[in-house]
């Protein structure tokens, strides 16, 4: 005979954690409660195995306004402009049901943005995938990809790139980040605060149902295995429709000026809004549950404190706007309900049918929620991976090998992708995706946002530091190659279980390689996200940290570098220091030689940052072509040029190595004859010349261009079919 | 000159396209009001644009609802007077569900959402969306659509094929053929007018190539042909 286990081990928390709760309240919590606290303090909303790490992080700079802790981070743009950024992570919920759980995830990072008084002006999405040749991931990757569409075509913000990654580190276990982007004006900052006792807590938005129930705790917050299916009904259904009225009734109050503080309904819902909101104040609440808009009648408290239905916003407002409030919503044809009121002391009390049902100290749900420091150790498997480096053979055909390579489709056009996103609504649009970096003008300003997210996971797994740093750079090379200066950075830290210590060993490697590379380029990190139990069935991810980059620039340069710009005739420069040696990790080991192993090169603290310097230079220069180096080499970066452009380039090598290696620091510069850059400050070599009818390596082979086009292209359409 | 002119660009719950059609007409020297979708009197305005978007969130079908909200019965009005009427994108498939252009607009040929830049090429200068054009121009502008194909009966397209044809997807040069045509609507349209030529639709967006700096200023002369449209019409 089986017997069922106890309520607080059903709802993912140990008996440790269990009896802290019965410590806080002085007695045994009440199933509502219990509840609360569980999903509080899952990992997904209490940070519990990550607090610890994440303060090293560089945080601080002048320009930042919001840092980490908040909605969004928020940096001045000066003249009295703002921007909001933050990324999240739906990874769990995306796996069990890719079209919802990614479009849920659009709709979750959007609330974010608005919450802060931001207008949401685009979206990016990272993802990975397990390699398309199985039929699985084909449908994950077409699921996300239509459900991000779905929503965030319909939602009306633009999405304005990514990126993507496949490896059989995440077939049972895909990645799907996002990012936003907001605007905002100084005076229309709205942080989560609830204060003023008396004030009233009206819900705005949909009404509450049983979907996404204990999303937090049982999705985000385990590893997965072949049940994993029935946690369908955790995943929540996303309705963009409503959270488009939601959006332009939340500015529309703020503008009117009715609310002293909002928080938006995600993870944990009213259990974590009315929570926080209340913690953040220093004051308390009494929430009625019988005047929340339901789905189902039935519901019973725990269920509607910890449902995760979307398209919700908190809002507190002084008494006498309550009817103003009302008003709005009626006319923007959402609900709006008064829930609650603001009380002094910090005890949130939440009743249902006459009865109290929960009675809780507020901030207990967030301050007291544990922390673990636990224990963290190096895989010795890494001396194995750093002792077998890739075997280069003395030469090669570049040519041929630059075509199996561009039918990756990983390096192949994403177009595919980007072009079933709407990436142009409002007209900020400067630079599109399938560029390094999206750059948008801000209407009635000189000023620019360019943007850019980045990861490797394949390098992160090999050197966690090292490839933590490199990322950081790229994407740092990624807006700066735009003209805009790197200004801000948002972290999404996609790890493993953090139980087992080799995972807390990258976890916490990865950490101090972006944290140095962030400090070397004097940019802020204003807000993060962690997802952990990323491991299905005991095999993990590889750790995959994902940057998300603002640059920004003011002027934006009078001609943006685009990839489209090369002609016939022009020279082709590198920029930065070679490294004909780094081929851990690069395209051409994965793709042509199938190996993990050896040692990506290090970041180099002192020339790195001189290089991104001159890119934001030579952007503002006039120079028509920019374009970053990345694993793929030079080889893939002048192919991408020659595509875009429609024209064939001439570059010449004594070494084969250096057409494919990687090396962290470097990019192309396409330039008419005779052009003066002015380089002096890092190395920079001219390699070659555009023109003719065929990507031409000189002695080391050659591929008509319009033939690798034409597999670059295809690289995904012909797998998805 | 027409400056000054106003224009209501429509706005229902779910629209999107409303503050970037409002910042052309703007910058074409138009008076753009955004007008919520209850309003029922749109005396004051010389010109009415229906943006794109998912008015209503595009549910049950596009355009479905949204030609029942309040203010249609007054698009209808003016529409039937002589007012210039703009549909873009969603705004056309509202106009063909209420009946104000004939035909509709199904789901793209590959059952993908599409957002690219495609070649149209004029057809027909009579129109409040064409008449500063030229016959065989070519034009480069954004599409961002999951339903934009253009499907109507065979009568009705023949009829349509006497001059309410004003825009068809081309290749850069002009011709006009199925590798040209993105979404596979009948006889590769991508705009018509009704027999007045005051009221147009479109699928593409021409609010949306009206800058260099957004890589495109071929929209224009389908905005400025309606900013120059909106003379006054008593109605």
């Amino acid at each position: 005979m089986t017997t069922e286990a106890p309520a607080h081990i059903q709802l993912g928390m140990t008996d440790a954690e269990y009896d802290a709760v019965v410590d806080i309240l002085g007695r045994e919590p009440r199933p509502a409660e219990l509840a609360m606290y569980s999903v509080m303090w899952s990992e997904h909303c209490s940070y519990k195995s990550s607090r610890a790490w994440l303060g090293r992080f560089p945080t601080e700079a002048p320009w930042v306004v919001v840092g980490p802790g908040e909605n969004a981070g928020v940096v001045d743009l000066g003249d009295g402009w703002l921007a909001a950024l933050r990324i999240e992570s739906h990874n769990h919920p995306s796996f069990v049901e890719p079209f919802q759980g990614a479009a849920t995830g659009v709709g979750g990072i959007l609330r974010d943005i608005f919450t802060m008084g931001a207008r949401p002006i685009a979206v990016w999405d990272p993802i990975r995938f397990g390699p398309l040749d199985d039929a699985h991931n084909r449908y994950l990757l077409d699921g996300v990809v239509s459900g991000i569409a779905h929503y965030g075509n319909a939602v009306g913000v633009p999405t304005l790139g990514g990126e993507i990654e496949f490896s059989e580190r995440y077939s049972a276990n895909p990645l799907v980040n996002v990012m936003a982007l907001g605007i905002l004006k100084q005076e229309q900052l709205v942080l989560s605060a609830a204060s003023g006792e008396g004030n009233v807590a009206i819900l705005l938005g949909a009404s509450t149902g049983r979907d996404g129930i204990g999303g937090a705790s049982i999705l985000a917050s385990a590893s997965f295995d072949e049940s994993s299916g029935a946690k369908r009904p955790s995943v929540q259904i996303g309705d963009p429709f409503e959270e488009k009225k939601l959006i332009e009734a939340c500015l529309e109050l703020y503008e009117r000026g009715l609310v002293v503080g909002i928080q938006d309904l995600g993870a944990a819902g009213i259990s974590c809004a009315t929570s926080e909101c209340a913690a953040n104040g220093g004051v308390g609440m009494v929430v009625d549950l019988d005047d929340v808009p339901l789905r189902e009648d039935d519901m019973n408290a725990g269920e509607i404190l910890m449902s995760e239905s979307q398209e919700r916003m908190l809002a507190i407002v002084e008494p006498d706007d309550v009817d103003e409030v009302l008003e709005l919503a009626e006319k923007w044809e959402i609900n709006g309900a008064v829930i609650g009121t603001v009380t002094a002391g910090g005890t949130l009390e939440v009743r249902q049918h006459g009865e109290v049902v929960a009675e809780v100290p507020a901030a207990s749900l967030s301050e007291d929620a544990p922390l673990y420091r636990r224990p963290a150790e190096r895989p010795e498997a890494l001396d194995r991976l750093w002792a077998d480096p890739v075997d280069l053979p003395a030469g090669l055909d570049v040519g041929e090998t630059l075509l199996r390579m561009l039918d990756d489709p990983a390096v192949g056009d994403r177009s595919w992708i980007y072009q079933q996103y709407d990436h142009q609504l409002f007209l900020n649009t400067v630079i599109e995706p399938g560029h390094d970096g999206s750059l948008l003008r801000i209407k009635g300003t000189t000023k620019g946002l360019a943007v850019s997210t980045d990861g490797n996971g394949r390098l992160c797994f090999m050197d966690p530091r090292r490839g933590g740093a490199r990322i950081v750079y790229e994407s740092a090379l990624n807006v700066a190659v735009t003209g805009a200066r790197p200004f801000a950075v948002v972290d999404n830290l996609n790890f493993g279980n953090p139980e087992k210590p080799e995972i807390m060993w990258q976890f916490i490697e990865t950490i101090e390689g972006m944290s140095a590379a962030c400090e070397a380029l004097g940019v802020p990190v204003i807000g993060g996200n962690v997802s952990f139990y990323n491991e299905t069935d005991g095999v993990d991810i590889f750790p995959t940290p994902v940057v998300g980059m603002l640059g920004f620039a003011d002027p934006m340069p009078g001609h943006v570098p685009r990839l489209d710009q090369a002609e016939p005739g022009m020279e082709v420069w590198l920029i930065g220091p070679e490294d004909p040696t780094d081929f851990a990790g690069t395209t051409y080991s994965r793709v042509v030689l199938d190996h993990v192993g050896g040692r990506p090169s290090d970041v180099d603290h002192t020339i790195g940052p001189k290089v991104v310097d001159e890119a934001v230079r030579l952007a503002h220069a006039g120079v028509p072509v920019l374009h970053d180096i990345s694993v793929g080499g030079a080889a893939v970066a002048v192919a991408e040029i020659c595509f875009r452009s429609g024209c064939g380039a001439r570059v010449d090598s004594d070494d084969w190595r250096t057409l494919l290696s990687a090396g962290p620091h470097r990019f192309l510069a396409v330039v008419p004859p005779g052009f003066d850059l002015e380089v002096t400050d890092v190395p920079a070599r001219r390699i070659g010349t555009m023109g003719g009818n065929h990507i031409d390596f000189g002695r080391h082979g050659r591929v008509p261009l319009s033939l690798a086009a034409d597999v670059w292209r295809n690289a995904i359409p012909r797998r998805m079919g | 000159m027409t400056i000054g002119r106003r224009v209501a660009v429509i706005v229902f719950p779910g629209s999107n396209c409303e503050r970037d059609v409002a910042y052309a007409m703007q910058l074409l020297g138009a008076d753009p009001e955004l007008v919520w979708h209850r309003e029922t009197d749109l005396s004051e305005f010389d010109g009415v644009i229906l943006p794109g978007g998912f008015a209503h969130g595009d549910y049950l079908r596009t355009g479905a609802i949204a030609r029942f909200s309040p203010v249609m019965t007054e698009v209808e009005r003016l529409a039937d007077a002589g007012t210039p009427v703009l549909g873009i994108c969603n705004g056309f498939q509202i106009l063909c569900e209420a009946g104000l252009l004939p035909g509709a607009l199904v789901a793209n040929r590959d059952l993908k959402f599409i957002c690219r830049p495609v070649h149209l090429r004029v057809e027909s200068t009579d129109s409040v969306l064409t008449r500063a054009a030229t016959v065989g121009d070519v034009l480069r502008i954004p599409l961002n659509s999951f339903e934009g194909n253009y499907v109507a009966p065979a009568p009705v397209l023949d009829d349509l094929e006497n001059g309410g044809v004003v825009l068809r997807y081309s290749d850069a040069d002009g011709s006009v053929s199925d590798a040209a045509n993105p979404n596979g609507s009948l006889n590769n349209i991508a705009g018509i007018a009704n027999g007045g030529g005051n009221v147009a639709g479109l699928m593409p967006h021409p609010e949306r190539a009206i800058e260099t700096v957004l890589g495109s200023t071929d929209g224009r002369i389908l905005l400025e042909s309606f900013v120059a449209s909106l003379d006054r019409v008593t109605a």
